[in-house]
């Protein structure tokens, strides 16, 4: 294939790996960039969107004869929500008894991702389960063919990130999850009910993995382990954006994905997880604060 | 005084009530269910005969292993039904290795020091077996798999370990080269799995295919936890004439869907291990470009029309429809091209007890004499995959393979090739190494 026709393939992959990493790892930052809390469950609530995509859109083209794109609105609506109240859930059993402690969180959360991933495995069970894209488009290019349905995921998380900035920079409850973030206990002295953010920022986080995860359920399968791949590559791009910069989340997500893309398409898969591997360990030996991060105060 | 003194500190709450509630509950569960619990002591004669299934229920393997675990409890019971081994019943007992190398060591060894069973079997994944086997070996624990590896043929293995259900990847892909090179063409790309079952292929298919006159131009190693493949898939050299994959895990879908989006039907023709879309329906819409493509098959997924009356015995034992799909659920498809490997294990087991008289584990060694001294075994009942030569040095078990093409949605097999196809045997020869 010529270097153009490769490029184009290469970039294609790369945004996709972009997308749906921004969704996933905006979730991560931001519930640490709110909370302090490292979420290691943050890639099993990915996995439970997927899976819960798949019940929600089986059940509605089984039981209602529907065609698989009202099976995957409904599981694009009903997915992150059952997430959601489910984090939400998770934070007020279990990180709110801990006071959001940094060392006892990591380890509860770590708990909540066997706890998640074995109850999946338990109800759901071991198997790779397709869900039914909305549509089937096939591009073909003069030199290879691509999936219509790829290039509207990219589209979809491009609209959605816009929504998260929109409500965190422009609405008032974007601006009480800002002023916790700066500092918990003055905005607590000003009213804010940090208890009830803490837990709408916990089930928000989960909620954009979960809907990354309907996204890319109709390219992937749904299967019990598929949340370690995403779980990692998120901690990757916070830490290289800066734990809890969202801009910095962003701009890494897509540098990541993009390395991943070409690099992988270019010369190896394995070459380019070593890549940005190495980059994390950069970031943190010059620069431990992360890109776009701002200094501990 | 105050109330403090004389108040009980050790008053019994409810939450140490419940801590004491759940010790008990938990004790007791252990002690009766702990391995080497023994509730009976009858004599040797009528104790069962315990087999190992060391099997893939979680992981990257599950869907082969929940047929794997269907085909043991249906030959089990057939072997029960008509009296055992030796007189004894036959009880199967589960362990789930994860499909990782590491926990199928551990497995052995729980089956040898908690279980106390008689062999082991079952064990598909490659990567599963290698890691496991040595542990077998130093167990002194027969270990038959089920895994078309050539690691047991090749004499990488042990003395204790077997492979008498299934062929290797040596002899299918010698017998399968010619069928490539001469219908579908000479110069071939591989795709194929980064870890040992991919090497396999990757060791034996060039030189199978450069002895047909042909060449490999392209090998594309593809990390077995992949999921997702457009990326491997410009690597892919216009020349191509036949491009060759064989995929395992729960991503063979996304590959076999992502090679038909890059391609459509502009394609060069497309040779597949059925490992590619094993337990995958071949009806899912995205998957119409694979019609014309060509498949190994082990085992034919859709009753034949010269079907065997062998195979429709064992198809319906195992509970399987004439489109390779279970009975009870049309879309659990089965992982019909491999689970007969471990039907006729499990008549080979029955065999080769019944030569060595075998009444329990101090007869561990006139039971691999026994299994040692086999040449061939019959179709029948037992092999309804077909006959196969067992070559009792290199442990390795050598059948019929089938070719098949995709047409209106259905595998039908084009060609089956002599067991002779297979090429020459390896000179491997276990019996030399102590028991």
């Amino acid at each position: 294939m010529a270097f153009g026709p490769f490029l184009l393939l290469a970039t294609f992959e790369g945004l996709l790996q972009a997308a749906i990493l921004t969704l996933t790892a905006l979730g991560l930052s931001l519930v640490f960039g709110v909370m302090r809390v490292v979420n290691v469950a943050h890639g099993e609530f990915y996995m439970l969107g997927a899976v819960i995509a798949w019940w929600v859109s089986t059940f509605v083209s089984s039981m209602f004869g529907m065609p698989p794109a009202v099976g995957f609105i409904a599981a694009l609506i009903v997915s992150p929500l059952a997430v959601g109240a489910i984090a939400m859930v998770g934070e007020r059993l279990i990180l709110k008894r801990l006071n959001y402690n940094p060392e006892s969180t990591i380890v509860a959360t770590i708990g909540m991702l066997y706890i998640i991933q074995q109850s999946v495995l338990l109800t759901y069970g071991p198997d790779a389960r397709r869900v039914a894209a909305p549509f089937y488009y096939r591009i073909q290019l003069p030199w290879f063919g691509y999936s219509g349905y790829n290039l509207f995921v990219i589209a979809a998380a491009a609209v959605l990130l816009l929504i998260v900035w929109f409500i965190l920079s422009r609405t008032r409850i974007g601006l009480i999850m800002r002023a916790t973030q700066f500092d918990a206990e003055t905005a607590q002295a000003f009213g804010i009910p940090i208890d009830r953010v803490y837990s709408l920022v916990f089930a928000a986080g989960a909620m954009l993995a979960a809907i990354g995860a309907v996204l890319v359920v109709p390219i992937r399968q749904a299967h019990y382990l598929m949340g370690l791949d995403p779980l990692l590559l998120s901690f990757i791009t916070v830490i290289i954006g800066g734990l809890g910069s969202l801009r910095g989340t962003v701009i890494a997500a897509l540098l990541i994905g993009l390395s991943d893309g070409i690099i992988s398409v270019f010369f190896s898969p394995t070459l380019a997880k070593m890549i940005s591997t190495l980059l994390v360990a950069l970031v943190l030996v010059f620069k431990p604060e992360g890109l776009f991060g701002a200094k501990a105060r | 005084m105050t109330d403090k003194i004389i108040k009980p500190s050790s008053l019994i709450s409810r939450r140490t009530t419940l801590k004491g509630v759940g010790a008990a509950a938990g004790a007791g569960l252990i002690s009766a269910t702990a391995p080497g619990f023994v509730r009976y002591a009858q004599a040797q004669t009528s104790a069962p005969i315990k087999l190992g299934l060391e099997l893939h229920r979680t992981g990257i393997g599950a869907s082969y292993g929940r047929w794997y675990e269907r085909v043991a409890n249906a030959a089990v019971k057939i072997i029960n039904d008509e009296g055992g081994i030796n007189g004894r019943p036959v009880q199967l007992i589960v362990e789930d290795d994860g499909t990782d190398p590491k926990r199928g060591a551990e497995v052995i060894e729980k089956f040898a020091t908690q279980h106390k069973v008689d062999l082991v079997f079952g064990t598909l994944f490659s990567n599963v077996v290698v890691g496991a086997a040595p542990r077998a070996g130093e167990l002194k624990m027969p270990y038959l798999v089920v895994s078309e590896g050539t690691h047991v043929s090749s004499g990488s293995l042990n003395r204790y370990c077997f492979q008498p259900g299934i062929t290797d990847v040596r002899s299918q892909v010698t017998a399968m080269a010619p069928f490539m090179t001469k219908n579908l063409g000479k110069k071939v790309t591989m795709m194929f799995p980064d870890y040992a079952f991919g090497y396999d292929h990757r060791d034996n298919l060039p030189a199978a295919i450069k002895a047909q006159g042909g060449e490999v131009v392209e090998m594309i190693a593809v990390p077995p936890t992949e999921t997702s493949f457009t990326r491997y898939l410009p690597r892919i050299p216009a020349n191509t004439d036949v491009l060759y994959h064989v995929m395992v895990g729960p991503s063979v879908l996304t590959f076999v869907t992502e090679l038909g989006e890059f391609y459509g039907s502009q394609h060069p023709a497309i040779f597949g291990f059925i490992d590619s879309i094993e337990a995958v329906d071949l009806k899912t819409p995205q998957l119409d470009f694979l019609e014309g493509s060509y498949f190994w098959e082990g085992n034919p997924r859709y009753a034949q029309k010269d079907q065997s009356q062998w195979d429709k015995l064992y198809r319906a034992a195992v509970g399987v429809d004439d489109t390779g799909a279970s009975v009870h659920d049309p879309k659990d498809i089965s992982t019909y091209a491999h689970m007969y490997g471990v039907w006729e294990t499990l008549f080979v087991i029955k065999q080769a007890m019944q030569k060595a008289g075998y009444q329990g584990p101090q007869d561990k060694a006139k039971f691999i004499e026994a299994l040692e001294s086999f040449d061939k075994f019959e179709e029948g009942r037992d092999h309804p995959q077909g006959d196969k030569i067992f070559n009792g040095k290199n442990h390795q078990a050598y059948g019929h393979q089938n070719i098949s093409k995709v047409e209106s949605g259905r595998l039908n097999v084009v060609h089956r090739t002599a067991i002779e196809d297979g090429g020459p045997q390896t000179t491997a020869d276990y019996t030399k190494m102590a028991l």
